[in-house]
């Protein structure tokens, strides 16, 4: 019997972001651009989600939506089915995210070649999803003005990895106290540069620098 | 609640380098966590139990290493590590700060026995 020390070296997620660069290549090759949503559970990310959809209807966007819920309820994709886009629904039996093979099989049910754009609706929940790379091109994560300016400086991880932030909610500002330099010091300590949009899905205010933000790539 | 992937993808890679190194046993397994990634270790470790058994790395024990998370201001080039929440330097106070470690979110090795 002999002991031995074995060098590895190895992340831990490494099956899930290779499978991830699988779904990335798949996705590029049918010329779709893709999103992964991330937020709170109450942020917002129907309603984004809505509000995006609805603007680039009109424009003959074809979108696909893969819904992430922890229970089996389909109210958020009906909504979106509602709207006239094929949405996929991926019940976690309970996790608190989705990965990399959720979404495989998920990719596996959308008519990929049709699509312009496929927003994945992750799991309402900052903290988990933000671990593991679903295989998109950007990872995007909505804040609400009423979740608070100190999320940055709670919880720096979330931050990091990120490819674009959303602020919703900012119709509520003139009645909570959100400063909002303060919040974008606490992201841009943690993520030089990040692309922010400040925006009210109620109000529509902001919508149009990130529709025109999701314009560009989809005509990249 | 993903303390369970994760503990499964330890077990899955552990068991996939002793197999390979034709060990009879893992005795222990090295973790190195940056203080950014978010895990917590005893969900892991009670996870750990649960899914080693009857594989290689059962009653391997898990030893995590944290790497703190390691600033450097832009302004006075002062390093600086975090103790919780996100701060400015704490020699000039700027904000004008990047990140220079503590995503880290690796396995580093493991321990094995093996036949002679």
């Amino acid at each position: 019997m002999n002991e031995k020390r074995i060098t590895i070296v190895e992340n831990i997620l490494n099956a899930n972001d290779r499978l991830a660069a699988e779904n990335r290549q798949r996705i590029i090759q049918s010329q779709t651009f893709a999103i992964n949503l991330m937020a709170s559970p109450g942020a917002g990310k129907t309603s984004f989600i809505l509000a995006t959809i609805q603007a680039l209807l009109d424009e003959g966007v074809k979108i696909g939506v893969i819904e992430g819920d922890t229970a089996p309820v389909t109210i958020d994709s009906d909504k979106i089915q509602a709207a006239g886009m094929p949405a996929v629904q991926i019940n976690t039996g309970g996790q608190c995210h989705l990965d990399a093979v959720m979404v495989e099989s998920a990719l596996n049910q959308l008519p990929l070649d049709e699509l312009d754009l496929i927003i994945v609706e992750n799991v309402g929940n900052l903290i988990c999803p933000a671990a593991f790379d679903l295989g998109t091109h950007s990872n995007i994560v909505i804040s609400s003005v009423p979740e608070g300016d100190d999320k940055p400086y709670k919880y720096p991880n979330i931050y990091r990895g990120l490819d674009v932030l959303i602020v919703n909610k900012i119709d509520l500002l003139p009645y909570i106290e959100f400063d909002m330099a303060y919040f974008q010091q606490g992201v841009e300590m943690l993520n030089p540069g990040l692309k922010t949009f400040a925006l009210s899905c109620k109000t529509g205010e902001g919508l149009g620098a990130w529709l025109d933000w999701l314009r560009s790539k989809l005509a990249a | 609640m993903h303390e369970l992937s994760v503990t499964e993808s330890v077990l899955e890679i552990a068991c996939r380098h002793a197999e390979k190194a034709q060990a009879t046993r893992v005795t222990d397994i090295y973790l190195e966590i940056g203080q950014l990634s978010s895990i917590v270790d005893e969900s892991v470790k009670f996870y750990w139990d649960l899914i080693s058994k009857d594989t290689l790395c059962e009653r391997a024990a898990l030893h995590f290493k944290k790497i703190p998370a390691v600033l450097i201001c832009q302004e006075c080039q002062q390093k600086y590590q975090l103790d919780n929440d996100l701060q400015p330097c704490p020699k000039c106070g700027s904000a004008r700060v990047r990140v220079l470690s503590g995503d880290e979110f690796n396995i580093d090795s493991i321990e094995i026995q093996r036949e002679s």
